[in-house]
């Protein structure tokens, strides 16, 4: 028991000195990708806390990342606050809306509540263009950060963000906050006959949850320098969605995977289909994109549907089989 | 026989005070009356048993009583406080637990998770405590999970706490269901068609372990069926709802014997066999 404690202990520090280096390694460009993919790591983390544990579908949550990077580019310009102090109060900002649109998201289940939740990630851009608000976001042009961060700063801050919020995530999931959590997504009327007022978790759900997209909000408007209404575009939300089931719903380690997927496919995408695909096709023409991302979800979907996260329970279950069978089998 | 005749005193348990006291209730779906004015009483440490063909308006009546449904009229008092109209999880609080005829764990939790979450409105933790970890949430934690392993080790369920619940075999199953609901604390457990879909021999050892609950965790104890014979042994009153109205109660053997509730059971054909 000792040993194997010990040898976590080891595998843990030597896991975080190579992530530490691992920026002067492959530069600062890679270095920016990574991080970029930790900011959507924290998005979707904050996405599977709602979608994977509470069993309440957002396909809005690139709005509240909107609402973060706001909040962040507004105090950075207009207050002098200095941007990694923009960070927690874009979070705390988009936590607080998230808190709002869950009271009224309240009526509202399975597939309405996903449409509700795609009307907030459609309507965004045209509220942040809206002229009552122009004095604030500057309307379609947008707002410039003062300073332009390097790669290295960018994955420094995103990960180590990015660590403490899975440590808080795995906290949340944990106690008796994340079970009354998954008890509601496992079923409201038990959830309720057990003592778990639904309204006021589901709300603190879509809170928590909102709080995460706007810390990654916070830190996509930072590792631009700008925001404008299309940097969190209509079809982001989608991609969290996307990154958050390839992860594996209910799955915190499988975030990863998913917010792999999330940075480095869609770019890649023509040469993904030059690599895989048997016909002669234009792999630059438009759209192909969005093509690799519908052909990897509907993949996920049939062959692996609960994610990386549950390939990986199955792939450990040998160790941990009687979680899910019966020892001996029947 | 008069339907209103309360229990007589032969039954002992049945001399307790008055725990649940339902007054009228009634519950209209468009212009159906699922259940209609029906009045109702439990006592303190009986087991009380609701009977009545299929779709007689039980399992409606329950969810009255557990805040599912609101009703159209009459009152739900529980140890004097009036519940009236309350939400479940309210309901809960103040002592009132329930297993659901149609069983719903919460499936992709393990078996130990289910009756933790049983314990959550005896539990204190928030969002704060849990994050920080602080060592009176850890020792908060560490003696629900002993209470928790105690529980299931009465429903006979010890050795299966870290099984997902949708992997245990039906029987235990319904027995998780019940360890989930005394997680809750109750003072009155409502138990809605516990046997459903039980072999004979699984029925038979069901009705002991209700016996035993009552005996030594001192529970009052509602329970639904559809099945005359599962009550016979167990309760202590009966009452015998059918299509939405209440038309018999009394002790097992008085319930038995009443006209009314032959014909509702077995048809007026029935009754003019037994007769000839």
């Amino acid at each position: 028991m000792r040993l194997a404690w010990g040898l976590r202990v080891a595998a843990v520090a030597a896991a975080g000195l190579s992530l530490a280096i691992l920026p002067f390694l492959v530069g600062d460009y890679r270095a920016f990708e990574l991080g970029r993919m930790g900011i959507f790591f924290i998005a979707i983390l904050g996405l599977n806390l709602l979608t994977g544990y509470t069993g309440q579908v957002s396909i809005g949550h690139g709005a509240f990342m909107a609402v973060g990077g706001y909040t962040s580019a507004i105090l950075a310009t207009r207050c002098g606050v200095p941007d990694y102090l923009t960070i927690p109060l874009g979070g705390l900002t988009a936590g607080l809306a998230g808190l709002l649109f869950g009271i009224p998201a309240l009526r509202l289940r399975g597939l309405y509540l996903a449409l509700a939740t795609f009307g907030v990630a459609v309507a965004m851009p045209s509220i942040a263009k809206h002229d009552r608000l122009e004095g604030l976001t500057k309307g379609t042009t947008g707002i410039n950060l003062p300073e332009l961060h390097s790669g290295t700063w960018l994955y420094g801050v995103t990960w180590a963000i990015a660590a403490a919020l899975f440590l808080l995530a795995f906290a949340i999931v944990n106690s008796r906050l994340g079970r009354a959590f998954r008890a509601l997504r496992d079923s409201e009327v038990a959830a309720s006959s057990m003592g778990v007022n639904p309204a006021a978790y589901k709300v603190a759900a879509f809170g928590i949850s909102s709080f995460y997209a706007g810390v990654a909000g916070s830190l996509y408007a930072l590792s631009n320098a700008y925001v404008n209404p299309d940097v969190y575009f209509v079809s982001l939300s989608l991609f969290l969605l996307i990154g958050a089931v390839i992860g594996g719903l209910g799955s915190l380690t499988g975030v990863i995977a998913g917010a792999a997927f999330v940075q480095f496919v869609p770019p890649n995408a023509s040469s993904i289909l030059d690599a895989v695909s048997p016909f002669a096709v234009d792999s630059r023409a438009p759209g192909v994109p969005s093509v690799i991302l519908g052909a990897a979800l509907v993949l996920v979907v049939l062959l692996a549907p609960t994610g990386a996260g549950g390939l990986l329970r199955r792939i450990s279950a040998p160790l941990m089989g009687r979680l899910y069978t019966r020892p001996g089998g029947g | 026989m008069s339907t209103a005749a309360p229990a007589p005193a032969s039954t002992p348990a049945a001399a307790g005070e008055e725990l649940l006291v339902v007054d009228g209730l009634r519950k209209e779906f468009g212009g159906l009356v699922a259940v209609d004015s029906v009045d109702f009483v439990v006592r303190r440490g009986a087991i009380a048993s609701l009977i009545g063909p299929n779709g007689a308006g039980k399992t409606t009546f329950f969810n009255m009583i557990t805040g599912v449904y609101k009703p159209t009229a009459g009152r739900v008092v529980f140890a004097g406080e009036d519940l009236t109209g309350k939400p479940p999880h309210a309901v809960t609080q103040r002592g009132i637990g329930r297993t659901f005829q149609n069983i719903r764990l919460f499936q992709h939790m393990t078996a130990l998770e289910n009756v933790l979450v049983g314990m959550h409105s005896r539990l204190h933790g928030g969002i704060i405590r849990s994050i920080l970890r602080t060592p009176g949430l850890r020792r908060e934690e560490a003696r629900a999970e002993q209470r928790a392993r105690e529980l299931l080790d009465l429903c006979t369920l010890a050795g299966e706490e870290d099984w997902i619940a949708r992997n245990l075999p039906y029987g235990d199953q319904r027995r998780l269901e019940v360890a989930r609901a005394l997680a809750t604390e109750p003072k009155l457990l409502l138990l809605d068609e516990p046997t459903a879909g039980m072999n004979p021999q699984e029925s038979d050892e069901f009705r002991d372990f209700i016996g035993l609950l009552k005996r030594d965790l001192a529970l009052t104890v509602l329970l639904i069926e559809h099945d005359m014979k599962v009550v016979m042994g167990v309760s202590d009153h009966v009452t015998v709802l059918d299509f939405g109205e209440k038309i018999a109660e009394g002790s097992p053997k008085e319930v038995q014997r009443d006209p009314r509730v032959i014909e509702a059971y077995l048809g007026t054909g029935a009754l003019a066999e037994g007769r000839r």
